[in-house]
C-alpha cells in the first residue's frame, strides 16, 4: 500500500531549490544568450548530449541529475533523443579527432536558437589531455560555445546551479579566458 | 446525337469503331505513328460510345436488347444488355477510354522496337471482346467470345517477345485460361444438358426441376472455371507472372477489368440463372474470399518488383468482392433478402473502385518504369522530386487502394463490413463463427494493405534515390498525366458520390431474379449511406471536414509561430556520412511480417561467401545472402496434383508395354466383349 | 444556439486536455520511481517552446514531410470532436460511425509512417516499418472489440452504444468485460505505450514512434506530440464512455454537464494510472512477441462476440 500512497507525497530526500543557488558560479563564454531566448526556454528545456572523447566522468554525474536526489526534470528539463528536437547541446571531452565531425554535423542538426555548454575541464581547454596529437583542446576550437561549467568533473550541484542560472535571470560573470 | 448513342446502334456503333480500329491498325502496321494512332483513337471513341450507351441503361434503368447478326437457335449474337451487363459495359468502357488515352503516348516507346500494328490490333479485339463477355445471351457465343478475349490477352501478354520471361508468363496464362474454359464448358454443358436450350433466358426459367446434385455440380465448376480468370487462390499463378510481362495500359485493363468478366459470370450464375442456392455455396465462396485476400496481400508485402505486387493487389482486392458476394449467397440461402442485396451491393460497388484505382496504381506504375527502365522498386527512391504528379497521383491511388477515407475504397470496405456485421448479429453460432473470422480476415487485410502501399510509395517516390536509374527519370507526358488524374479524380468522386452509387447498385442487385424486386433496408442520399436504424455514414462530410479543419489548424498554427524560421540541411545521419545505403530498403520494411507469418510465407534465406584465398577461409571478398519465399498454395495443392497425375500416369503407362502380343490381346479382349454386349 | 457553443466547446476539449492527461501519467510513474518529476502541466510548456523555435528540414523531405504534422493533428481534433465525451447531445450520425473514426486515424497512421520514410534516414525508415507492423495487427483486435458493443446495441454508432450502455444490460457483463481488455490491448498499441513502445526511450532498439518523429523540429514537432497526446486522451475517454458509460449527460442541462465532467475525468484518471502502473512494473516486450499479444485481443474478442447471444 506504501507504494501506492507515495504517489501523492514528496520525497524526502530531494534537494531544495535554494541550496542549489547557494553553491559555485558559472562563467559565460561566447556570444551572451538573449532575455528572450531565456525566457523561451525558462519552463521547458531539451538537452542533447555528446561526449566528444570524454572520460565519462562527466557522463556519470549529468546521469546522476536524473535521480530522485537532485531530479532535474522538476524544472522541465530533459535529455532528448535527436538534436532536432533539442534547445541545448552539451559537449564533454576534450573533442578527438575522431568526433570533430559528429559533433559539427550534431550542432548543425539542431534548430535555433540553441545554447551550447561546455562541461567539464577536459570540454573547456582540454584538461589533463591539453596539447595531445589526438584531442582539438577543448569544445571551443570545433562549435561556439555559449557557456562552461568548471570542474573535473563537475558536481551534479555544479551543474544544476549552472543551469538554472543559465535560465534564469541571475547574474553570471563575464569570463576572462575566452 | 447523344440520343442516337442511347439506343443499340450506340453499341453497334462502338464495336464497329473497335473492329475498324484492330484492322486499320494492322493494315498500316510498317508506319509507327499511324498505326498507333489509328488503333488507340478507334480505342477511346469506341470506349465513349459503349460508356454512354450503358450509362444511360443504368440511369434509365431499362435494359435493351441488341441484336449482332443473327437470332437463329444455334448461332445466336443477340446481346442482351439488362443492369448487370450495362454495370460491366460502363465499367469495361471508362476503363478503355482512359488506358487508350494513357496509350497514345506510352506506346511510344515501343516506335521501332515492336509491330505496333499487332498491338492496336489485339488491343482493340480485346476490349470489344470483353464488352461482348459480359452482354453475351447465349451459351456458345459466350464461350466464342470468351476465348477470343483469352487469345487477344495472351497475344498482349507475350508481346514484348524478346523477353523470355513474357513467353514462359505467356504460356502458363494460356495453359490456365484454358483449365478454366475447360471447367465452364462443362458447367454449361449441364446447364444445357438440364433445360436443352442455349439462352441463358430460357435457362433461368427451366431450372426449378433439376436435382441439386447436378445445380451444385454447376456451380463448382463455374465457380473452378470463372475463378481461374478472376483470381481466386489457389487458381491464381497466372496472374502474378501475366499482368507483369503485358505493357502497362493493357496490365491496367487485364488487371482492371478482365479478372472482373469471371466476377460478372459468377454473379450470373449463382443469383441470376440457378434458382436455389444451399448455404454452403455461400461459406465456399467467403472462405475462398477471406483465404485469397490475406494470402495475396502477404505475397504483395513480400514481393519488389512493381507490377508484381500490383498484380497480387488485384487478387486481394478479388477476394474482397468475394466476401461481399459469399455473405449475400449466405444470406440469400437463409432468407434475409435485405442483407443479401446489402452484401452483393458492397460487392458490385468493390469491382468499379478496384477497376478505378487499380488502373490508376498501373498507369503510375507504367509511367515510371518508362521513365526507369526498371521494374526493381529496390532501385527507385527520390521520385517525388523528378515525377511530382505522378507521385501526387500514385499517392492518391495508394490512399484508395488501401481503404483510407474520403476515397472510393472506403465507402465499398465500409458497406463489406456491414454486410458482414449484419451476418454477425443474426445468425447461429457456427455462422456467427465464420462471419468474425471473415471479419477479422477483412480488417487484417486492409491493415497490411496500408502497410504495402507506405512500402511502395516510400521506396518508389521518397527519400534519396537507392540507384542511378532514377538520375534519368523526368515527368511524363501531358496525355499520361490526364489519364492518371482523370482517374484520380474519378476515385474522388466515386467516393464522395457513395450514397447515390449505393441506390444505383441496390437497383442492379435487385433486378437479378433471386432478389428480385426486393426493396433493401438502405435509404441513401447523396449526403449519406443510410442503413435504417443500424449504421449511416456521410462520405461528403468526411472530405470537405478533413479539409476545412486542416485549412483552420493551418491558420492557427502560422499565427502562432508563423514568424519562425525554417532552414535546410542534411538528414540527421547520427554524425556520420549520409549514404544512400542508409535508407530503407524495401526488403527490409516488410522483413517484420515475412518473419511474423513465417508459417505461412515459408521464407527461406541462403547466404554465400566469397574468400579472398579458398584454401584459408580467413578474409572474405564479398558476401551475399538469397531470400525466397515458397509458395503455399504449391506445396499444399499443385504439389499433390501434380505428383497424383504423375503417379496415375506412371500406372497406366503399363498398358504400352511394346510387346506386340499384349496389343493383340488387347484386340481380342476388345472383341469379345463387344459380342457380349451386343449379344446381351 | 446553445448547440453551435456545445459543439465548439466538444470539438476544443480533446486538443486542450490532452497534453494534461500525458503530464499527469508522467507524474504518476515519476512518483513511482521515488522522484517529483515534471509538473502536470509540463507539456503545456514544451508544446508552447516548440512553437517558438525554428526548424529544421532535411534536403531529401518533400512536401509530405512538411504537410503532414498538419494533416494528422487536423485529423485528431476531427475525431475528437466526433466522440461521445460528457454530453450524448452532441450526436450526429454523420461521422459517429465506430468504422470512419478507425480508418480516419489510420489515415493519420498512413501519413505518419511516409513522413517517417521521407526523410531517408534510417530512424524513420525503420520506424515506419515496426508502426506498420504493429498497426497492421492492431487492426482486428480494435474492430473486433468494438464490434462486441455494435452487437450488442444492435447499431454501429459510438452515442448509440454509449446510449446502450446506460441502459445498464447487466447480461452482457462478461462479453463486456472482456471487450474491454481487448480494446484495452489495442489502446496500448496505438499509442504507443508498453509494452508496444516506450514513450520516453533514447534507444533506437526501442522505438516505434519516438523514431518516425526524430526528425520534425519546432512547430512540425510540436504538432506530432500534440497529435499524439490527443490519440492517447481519445481512446482513454472511448474506453471511459463505451464500456462504462454511466455518468454521461443525456443532454445540455448544467448540472448533468458538470457531473458528467467529473465522471470522465475521474475515470480518465483511473485509466491514466493502469497505464502508468504498466509502464513502471513491466517491461516492454520483445518486438516479435508484440503479434502474439495482438492476435490474443482478436481472439479475445472473438470470444466476447461469441458471449452475446
Amino acid at each position: 500500500m506504501n507504494l501506492f500512497t507515495k504517489i501523492f507525497s514528496t520525497p524526502k530526500v530531494l534537494v531544495g531549490v535554494e541550496k542549489i543557488l547557494d553553491t559555485n558560479d558559472v562563467s559565460i563564454v561566447g556570444k551572451e544568450i538573449e532575455k528572450k531566448v531565456k525566457k523561451l526556454f525558462n519552463g521547458s528545456l531539451a538537452i542533447r548530449v555528446v561526449t566528444a572523447g570524454s572520460t565519462n566522468a562527466c557522463e556519470q554525474e549529468l546521469v546522476a541529475l536524473g535521480n530522485s536526489f537532485y531530479d532535474v526534470e522538476r524544472f522541465g528539463v530533459h535529455v532528448v533523443a535527436s538534436p532536432r528536437h533539442a534547445d541545448m547541446l552539451i559537449v564533454t571531452g576534450p573533442v578527438s579527432r575522431n568526433m570533430i565531425q559528429g559533433l559539427v554535423h550534431t550542432y548543425e542538426a539542431m534548430p535555433e536558437p540553441k545554447i551550447v555548454v561546455a562541461v567539464g575541464d577536459d570540454a573547456i581547454s582540454g584538461g589533463v589531455f591539453k596539447g595531445s596529437y589526438a584531442v582539438m583542446d577543448g569544445a571551443n576550437n570545433v562549435v561556439p560555445v555559449n557557456y562552461q561549467i568548471p570542474g573535473d568533473p563537475p558536481s551534479p550541484m555544479t551543474i544544476l546551479k549552472s543551469l538554472l542560472s543559465i535560465l534564469t535571470d541571475m547574474d553570471v560573470k563575464k569570463s576572462q579566458n575566452k | 446525337m447523344i440520343n442516337f448513342l442511347f439506343t443499340s446502334f450506340g453499341l453497334l456503333s462502338s464495336l464497329g469503331l473497335f473492329v475498324v480500329g484492330a484492322v486499320s491498325a494492322l493494315l498500316f502496321n510498317k508506319h509507327d505513328k499511324l498505326s498507333n494512332w489509328l488503333g488507340n483513337l478507334s480505342a477511346i471513341f469506341g470506349s465513349l460510345f459503349a460508356l454512354i450507351f450503358s450509362g444511360n441503361i443504368l440511369i434509365s434503368k431499362v435494359p435493351q436488347t441488341v441484336v449482332l447478326i443473327s437470332n437463329s437457335q444455334l448461332f445466336n449474337t443477340t446481346l442482351r444488355v439488362d443492369l448487370l451487363s450495362a454495370f460491366f459495359i460502363f465499367v469495361v468502357s471508362l476503363l478503355g477510354l482512359l488506358c487508350s488515352i494513357y496509350g497514345l503516348s506510352y506506346v511510344k516507346h515501343y516506335y521501332s522496337k515492336y509491330n505496333l500494328g499487332v498491338l492496336g490490333f489485339f488491343y482493340n479485339l480485346f476490349i470489344a471482346s470483353m464488352i461482348l463477355v459480359v452482354s453475351a445471351s447465349n451459351m456458345l457465343s459466350f464461350l466464342i467470345v470468351w476465348e477470343i478475349m483469352s487469345l487477344a490477352s495472351y497475344f498482349l501478354v507475350i508481346y514484348e517477345h524478346r523477353d523470355e520471361e513474357n513467353i514462359k508468363a505467356g504460356f502458363l496464362y494460356f495453359i490456365m485460361t484454358h483449365i478454366g474454359t475447360a471447367f465452364i464448358i462443362l458447367s454449361f454443358l449441364l446447364l444445357y444438358r438440364e433445360t436443352s436450350s442455349l439462352d441463358f433466358e430460357i435457362i433461368k426459367n427451366n431450372l426449378t426441376n433439376s436435382s441439386s446434385l447436378i445445380q451444385s455440380i454447376i456451380f463448382i465448376s463455374a465457380l473452378v472455371g470463372f475463378g481461374t480468370k478472376a483470381g481466386i487462390i489457389p487458381f491464381h499463378i497466372w496472374l502474378p507472372k501475366a499482368h507483369p510481362a503485358a505493357p502497362s495500359h493493357v496490365s491496367a485493363l487485364m488487371s482492371g477489368v478482365m479478372i472482373k468478366t469471371g466476377i460478372y459470370m459468377l454473379v450470373r450464375i449463382a443469383f441470376d440463372v440457378l434458382p436455389t442456392t444451399p448455404l454452403w455455396w455461400g461459406v465456399l465462396v467467403l472462405v475462398a474470399g477471406a483465404v485469397s485476400s490475406l494470402l495475396g496481400v502477404l505475397y504483395a508485402l513480400s514481393e519488389h518488383d512493381f507490377k508484381r505486387l500490383l498484380a497480387y493487389h488485384s487478387i486481394e482486392n478479388i477476394g474482397i468482392i468475394l466476401l461481399g458476394m459469399g455473405s449475400s449467397l449466405i444470406f440469400l440461402s437463409l432468407g434475409m433478402k435485405s442483407l443479401a442485396v446489402l452484401g452483393l451491393l458492397a460487392a458490385l460497388y468493390h469491382t468499379i473502385n478496384h477497376a478505378v484505382f487499380k488502373a490508376l496504381l498501373f498507369l503510375g506504375a507504367g509511367a515510371v518504369i518508362s521513365k526507369t527502365h526498371t521494374r526493381n522498386i529496390e532501385d527507385y527512391g527520390g521520385l517525388i522530386k523528378y515525377m511530382p504528379r505522378t507521385a501526387f497521383f500514385f499517392l492518391i491511388g495508394s490512399m484508395a487502394i488501401s481503404a483510407l477515407p474520403p476515397f472510393n475504397g472506403f465507402a465499398s470496405e465500409w458497406l463489406t463490413f456491414q454486410s458482414m456485421f449484419g451476418g454477425v448479429a443474426s445468425l447461429g453460432s457456427l455462422t456467427k463463427l465464420l462471419f468474425i473470422l471473415a471479419i477479422g480476415a477483412l480488417a487484417f487485410t486492409s491493415g497490411l494493405a496500408v502497410m504495402c502501399f507506405v512500402k511502395v510509395f516510400g521506396a518508389t517516390f521518397l527519400a534519396r534515390p537507392r540507384s542511378s536509374h532514377v538520375k534519368e527519370a523526368s515527368e511524363v507526358s501531358i496525355l499520361m498525366q490526364f489519364s492518371m488524374a482523370a482517374l484520380s479524380l474519378i476515385a474522388l468522386t466515386l467516393g464522395l458520390l457513395a450514397g447515390w452509387l449505393s441506390n444505383i447498385f441496390s437497383g442492379i442487385a435487385i433486378s437479378l431474379r433471386n432478389l428480385n424486386n426486393f426493396v433493401p433496408d438502405i435509404s441513401s442520399t447523396i449526403q449519406s449511406i443510410n442503413l435504417n436504424g443500424t449504421a449511416a455514414m456521410s462520405m461528403p462530410t468526411v472530405f470537405v471536414l478533413m479539409i476545412v479543419v486542416t485549412a483552420v489548424i493551418g491558420i492557427l498554427i502560422y499565427i502562432v509561430s508563423g514568424k519562425q524560421k525554417v532552414t535546410h540541411n542534411i538528414t540527421w545521419d547520427c554524425g556520420t556520412n549520409l549514404t544512400p545505403r542508409m535508407e530503407i530498403t524495401a526488403t527490409g520494411f516488410s522483413r517484420s511480417v515475412i518473419t511474423i507469418f513465417k508459417g505461412i510465407l515459408r521464407p527461406t534465406q541462403q547466404t554465400g561467401v566469397e574468400y579472398r584465398d579458398a584454401n584459408l577461409r580467413y578474409f572474405p571478398k564479398s558476401s551475399s545472402i538469397h531470400f525466397e519465399l515458397k509458395d503455399i498454395y504449391s506445396i499444399f495443392f499443385y504439389k499433390p496434383v501434380q505428383e497424383l497425375f504423375l503417379r496415375v500416369s506412371e500406372k497406366t503407362k503399363k498398358i504400352q508395354s511394346g510387346n506386340i502380343n499384349f496389343y493383340i490381346m488387347y484386340i481380342f479382349l476388345v472383341l469379345i466383349g463387344l459380342l457380349l454386349i451386343f449379344v446381351m | 444556439m446553445i448547440s453551435i457553443f456545445a459543439w465548439i466547446i466538444q470539438i476544443l476539449l480533446i486538443p486542450v486536455f490532452s497534453p494534461l492527461f500525458v503530464g499527469v501519467t508522467r507524474k504518476i510513474k515519476a512518483k513511482f520511481q521515488n522522484r517529483q518529476g515534471a509538473s502536470i502541466f509540463q507539456p503545456y510548456r514544451d508544446l508552447w517552446k516548440l512553437f517558438h523555435k525554428d526548424e529544421v528540414v532535411s534536403h531529401d523531405a518533400s512536401w509530405i514531410f512538411r504537410f503532414s504534422p498538419y494533416i494528422i493533428l487536423a485529423l485528431t481534433v476531427m475525431v475528437g470532436g466526433s466522440i461521445p465525451l460528457i454530453s450524448l447531445a452532441t450526436k450526429n450520425n454523420l461521422l459517429g460511425d465506430f468504422l470512419v473514426l478507425i480508418y480516419i486515424l489510420a489515415v493519420g497512421t498512413f501519413f505518419l509512417a511516409l513522413s517517417g520514410m521521407d526523410t531517408g534516414g534510417g530512424f524513420g525508415g525503420f520506424g515506419s516499418s515496426r508502426e506498420m507492423t504493429v498497426a497492421a495487427l492492431t487492426e482486428g483486435g480494435l474492430i473486433c472489440s468494438l464490434l462486441t458493443l455494435v452487437i450488442a446495441s444492435h447499431t454501429t454508432n459510438l452515442f448509440g452504444m454509449v446510449n446502450f450502455g446506460l441502459g445498464l444490460p447487466l447480461q452482457y457483463l462478461p462479453a463486456i468485460l472482456l471487450a474491454f481488455f481487448s480494446f484495452c490491448i489495442s489502446l496500448l498499441a496505438e499509442t504507443a505505450r508498453f509494452p508496444f513502445d516506450n514513450p520516453a526511450t533514447h534507444l533506437e532498439l526501442t522505438m516505434i514512434h519516438e523514431a518516425m518523429i526524430l526528425e520534425h523540429s519546432g512547430k512540425g514537432l510540436a504538432m506530432m506530440e500534440w497529435a499524439a497526446a490527443n490519440k492517447f486522451l481519445i481512446f482513454l475517454s472511448l474506453a471511459a464512455n463505451l464500456f462504462f458509460p454511466f455518468g454521461i449527460a443525456v443532454n445540455l442541462s448544467l448540472s448533468s454537464l458538470l457531473v458528467a465532467t467529473v465522471v470522465l475525468v475521474v475515470k480518465i484518471l483511473l485509466l491514466c494510472f493502469g497505464v502508468a502502473i504498466l509502464e513502471s512494473f513491466t517491461a516492454k516486450f520483445r518486438f516479435f512477441r508484440l503479434p502474439d499479444l495482438l492476435f490474443t485481443s482478436f481472439v479475445i474478442s472473438a470470444i466476447a462476440i461469441g458471449l452475446i447471444f
